[in-house]
């Protein structure tokens, strides 16, 4: 029975990896939720800011902020929003494939990049890929506070205004719902000159400009940054609901492959006790036969 | 009927309002204004306040936000709060005790830091009963 007992021993540890891996599952599913109302909630805000934003851009206003002058690029930066923590599938591993792509194409054209990671997996993927990192903020938690990030975002837009950097990429992940989470990477800075999004469109398209109060610049200086807070801010709500619905996914896939396991070690366990019963039967048989 | 046009008030946690008004009174950097259908197109921050909504069909609507920006396009009018609430869910005490806090702190004539971080808090307190005195003047 030795081959026997090995195989128990081999199912009683599967088992209390099971036992690990489906309550990550149940906790990253509650987190989930809350994630996704958080993200929710927040959506409009970050979209309306969006809109304004675009209309900004679309505008012809007499003060042209730094942010809105396009100029040619010599170096990048990214703001790459990651999970702090592992086990949750291809998540990181997906955005940070999509990015270290597109620093490529960059480099290929001579323009080195410059990092700001936000979450513990990508500042440590970034530290032994060998990127720039300028700036690092980890171990957000569940429940990031937009304070948190403003330092780090300040270090991006400050090396945008000296110079440092001549366009901002945003580098997080899209939740497009539980099952699919898709890595992209956003456009900040230079303000991207949003499509006509039809009925308001042709309003301000002729070159119009707004009334601004009290005056362009100090309401410029004050929007321009708040906004990409915002998208930032966004960005990192929107992750945190990944990481957890990624999460989910791959506990339970987990979970259900050691169910798998389990089923198939038990058959060979069976099978191995039924063959040892066999033998000392024919054992016994053919000891009585011989007397 | 009188005109209206779109108008979505939302804050960093939620949208708070979104649908047709007659008018949208806030309180803006350089003083009160209304915004009227057919308003031309502005830009300007908001100091901490009552935002006053008349709907479509007369109903009044009060919000407090403590600070944030409106943008009026020709129809469409967006007001970004940095925080928003209903005057009903304003916490009047709260309010009176943070404006109470706030003279206090401005009165010890601390470091300047702590100095206009305690007029910020004093103004936004003022902003605050400001809005339920409204509420309850128009009942």
């Amino acid at each position: 029975m030795a081959a026997g007992k090995e195989i128990k021993t081999q199912i009683s540890s599967i088992k209390s990896t099971q036992k690990i891996t489906s309550a990550m599952e149940m906790v990253a599913a509650s987190k989930m939720r809350k994630a996704q109302e958080r993200m929710q909630a927040t959506r409009p805000y970050a979209e309306k800011m969006r809109q304004v934003i675009g209309h900004i851009a679309k505008a012809n206003p007499e003060y042209r902020h730094p942010f809105m002058q396009e100029r040619e690029v010599n170096r990048v930066g990214y703001i790459v929003v990651s999970s702090d923590r592992g086990l949750c599938g291809g998540l990181n591993h997906n955005l940070f494939k999509a990015m270290v792509k597109d620093m490529k194409a960059w480099k290929d054209q001579g323009v080195e990049a410059d990092l700001c990671a936000l979450g513990a997996k990508g500042a440590g993927f970034f530290q032994n890929y060998g990127g720039n990192l300028v700036a690092a903020k980890t171990h957000l938690g569940d429940r990031p506070g937009a304070q948190e990030l403003v330092g780090n975002v300040k270090v991006m837009l400050d090396a945008y205004e000296e110079g440092r950097i001549d366009a901002l990429f945003l580098v997080s992940n899209e939740f497009v719902n539980t099952m699919t989470q898709k890595p992209e990477i956003q456009k900040l800075l230079p303000l991207p000159r949003i499509e006509d999004d039809g009925g308001d469109a042709d309003s301000m398209a002729a070159g119009k400009d707004y009334i601004y109060e009290p005056d362009a610049r100090l309401i410029l200086d004050d929007v321009l940054p708040r906004y990409i807070e915002s998208q930032v801010y966004q960005g990192v709500v929107e992750n945190l609901a990944c990481e957890q619905a990624a999460r989910m996914i791959a506990m339970k896939s987990a979970t259900d492959n050691a169910g798998n396991l389990i089923d198939d070690l038990q058959l060979a366990f069976n099978k191995a006790r039924q063959a040892a019963i066999t033998q000392e039967i024919s054992e016994i048989v053919s000891g009585a036969a011989s007397v | 009927m009188a005109m209206t046009v779109h108008c979505d008030v939302v804050s960093a946690e939620e949208k708070i309002y979104s649908d047709r008004v007659e008018m949208l009174i806030a309180a803006g950097s350089e003083g009160d204004l209304g915004i009227a259908p057919g308003h031309a197109p502005l830009l300007t921050a908001l100091k901490p306040g009552p935002v006053r909504v008349i709907k479509q069909g007369g109903d009044e609507e009060i919000l407090y936000v403590s600070g944030g920006y409106l943008e009026v396009q020709p129809d469409i009018v967006t007001l970004l709060a940095d925080t928003a609430v209903r005057a009903k869910d304003v916490d009047e005490a709260a309010a009176q005790q943070a404006q109470k806090d706030a003279e206090k702190a401005m009165a010890q004539k601390t470091s300047e830091f702590e100095y206009t971080r305690a007029a910020a808090e004093l103004a936004e307190a003022v902003a605050k009963l400001r809005t339920v005195q409204q509420l309850r003047n128009r009942r």
